[in-house]
């Protein structure tokens, strides 16, 4: 959400067909279908010379252009995994004489990630993980924080199966206050730490996004203690049963950087395949053992109770 | 550069003024002297539209050079922030134009340049908007039918001082509410860097219809020249923002 106050302007609807015309780079684009639309601007498929592209337009010009300097920053880390490239910047007068700022980037057309998951085996999200940390390791090591990280923003490319990061418009400088956030993603939000952008910002929305996937409806704060309730809800989900610790770990602000946390869930990763593998072999036994402990331990503790009755 | 400080009102309402001078008139006024005025119109849940009353809202953000946004009290949080900061980027912008007028030209202004220059004089602005420092006077309605959103308006602004102390530069906020028992305001909670320790609930509300916006705002404006009378001789910009030669 963001707002332009000084801009009496309406948002723009661009019909498909449409062409828009740069001011000062002069090249062409027809518009095809909308393909969403966001606090600062709406985002067309479009075409140009006869090629695919995202157009982004609206009529909060200095939004843009925020957004285009991250957009050109990151095209200077090295590696293009970091967003989508970006194509062209100009701004537009239509017909009526009112001019917008646009800007064009390459077009990502792939599934989301609560979409993918649900489709394919749960044994993506490991990967999807350390996907994620490498590229956000090579983010911070270069000085920015993604900051509004949340499943809008990412999309998953195939085959082979790549996440990607779609909308890198919060990106904002290591060290200061994060731009834009979305509040169940945002760790000032639960009371969990700061707005300053730091890797560890990024790590407690990373687990957000993967429970997310599970709660689609997300969840508010309920007066709770917010890492009481979010280590209950990490807990409550089967399938993120195996990197719980480093979830957990993540929410408290604990990794410094993603580096960290990734060797960890690889670790993780590792030992709880080792031990699916045991378990499948040997599980019955197993089963009973567990039950046995608790079991013991009750039986005990009424012991004791009773003797303290007596004395 | 050595950067200056950023003042600003924000103003919290459900309705509209009734008593005293015009608030728009009031915020040209602080406008004039170098503090912002946003304001924020808090709708009920169950409000589906915006009852008239609330054009005020934008009217007198529009005088006072800030921001206005009308919601509801559940995003009351995210605007507060978000509001806050489009107005220094705003006021900084402004700025930035008179500066380019100055060197380019009467009509020059950002959106008349190139895409590349634009870019480069935005991260400028960027720039400033996390290292300024910045006084934020909050001005809270407390009349009767602010009843029910007054804890939400108190977790707003603490969310409000975690985003803000995520900057770099320093920042001051205070809290008054209108109408006061006899004066226009009272002090709720006085000039601190954090509003993370306000323990201190709202007065008691008061019962009658009376919102007297304008004659607040004025009281407000005069919360800042009482507490900044020395700085204000140093600092002359209209703007706020102090500059220095390089």
């Amino acid at each position: 959400m963001k707002m332009n106050p000084a801009s009496k302007k309406q948002g723009i609807e661009l019909r498909s067909g449409t062409t828009v015309r740069g001011k000062w780079h002069q090249n062409k684009y027809t518009i095809g279908r909308k393909l969403g639309a966001g606090a600062i601007g709406t985002v067309y498929l479009c075409e140009h010379n006869g090629k695919p592209a995202a157009l982004k337009i609206s009529e909060k010009g200095t939004s843009m252009t925020v957004e285009v300097n991250v957009l050109k920053s990151l095209k200077k880390v090295q590696g293009n995994h970091l967003g989508p490239s970006l194509l062209d910047v100009d701004d537009w007068m239509n017909p009526r004489g009112e001019v917008y700022s646009f800007y064009v980037m390459e077009y990502l057309n792939g599934e989301t990630l609560p979409h993918f998951i649900k489709a394919n085996d749960k044994d993506w999200l490991g990967v999807f993980m350390i996907q994620l940390l490498e590229d956000l390791d090579r983010l911070h090591q270069s000085g920015w924080i993604f900051g509004d990280l949340k499943p809008e923003n990412l999309i998953i490319l195939s085959p082979p199966p790549r996440i990607r990061w779609v909308d890198v418009g919060g990106t904002t400088k290591t060290g200061r206050a994060i731009k834009e956030y979305t509040e169940f993603y945002d760790r000032g939000y639960w009371g969990m730490g700061t707005r300053r952008a730091e890797p560890s910002y990024d790590l407690f929305a990373f687990v957000m996004v993967f429970l997310n996937i599970y709660y689609p409806n997300r969840f508010i704060k309920n007066g709770e203690p917010s890492e009481k309730l979010l280590f209950k809800k990490i807990d409550q989900v089967k399938d993120l049963y195996p990197y719980r610790t480093v979830l957990k770990k993540a929410v408290k602000g604990t990794y410094a950087s993603s580096a960290n946390m990734k060797r960890e869930l690889i670790t993780v990763l590792n030992v709880t395949k080792k031990r699916q593998n045991y378990h499948r072999t040997k599980k019955f036994p197993k089963t009973k053992l567990q039950l046995a402990e608790p079991g013991g331990i009750g039986i005990l503790a009424v012991l004791y109770y009773l003797l303290s009755l007596l004395f | 550069m050595k950067n200056g400080t950023l003042k600003q009102i924000l103003l919290l309402t459900d309705g509209c003024s009734n008593k005293g001078e015009d608030p728009s008139a009031t915020a040209a006024l602080a406008y004039q002297q170098g503090i912002t005025v946003n304001v924020i119109g808090i709708l009920d849940d169950d409000q589906t539209e915006s009852p008239d009353g609330l054009q005020e809202v934008e009217d007198i953000a529009l005088s006072g050079g800030g921001v206005s946004q009308i919601v509801y009290s559940e995003s009351l949080s995210q605007t507060v922030q978000m509001v806050t900061k489009q107005a220094m980027t705003q006021t900084l912008q402004g700025f930035v134009n008179k500066e380019l007028r100055q060197i380019l030209g009467s009509n020059q202004s950002l959106e008349n340049l190139d895409p590349e220059k634009r870019g480069e004089i935005m991260e400028v602005v960027e720039d400033l908007g996390e290292t300024s420092d910045l006084e934020v006077l909050v001005l809270v309605d407390t009349s009767a039918s602010m009843n029910r959103k007054l804890p939400t308006v108190k977790e707003a602004l603490i969310d409000l001082s975690i985003s803000l102390n995520s900057r770099i530069g320093r920042n001051r906020f205070s809290i008054y509410s209108f109408p006061g028992k006899r004066k226009d305001i009272q002090k709720v909670f006085d000039w601190s860097p954090r509003l993370d320790t306000i323990s201190t609930v709202f007065p008691k509300l008061t019962s009658g219809g009376i919102t007297p916006t304008g004659p607040a705002i004025r009281e407000a404006m005069y919360q800042f020249g009482k507490k900044s009378l020395l700085r204000s001789f140093r600092y002359e910009d209209e703007s706020g923002i102090e500059e220095t030669g390089n």
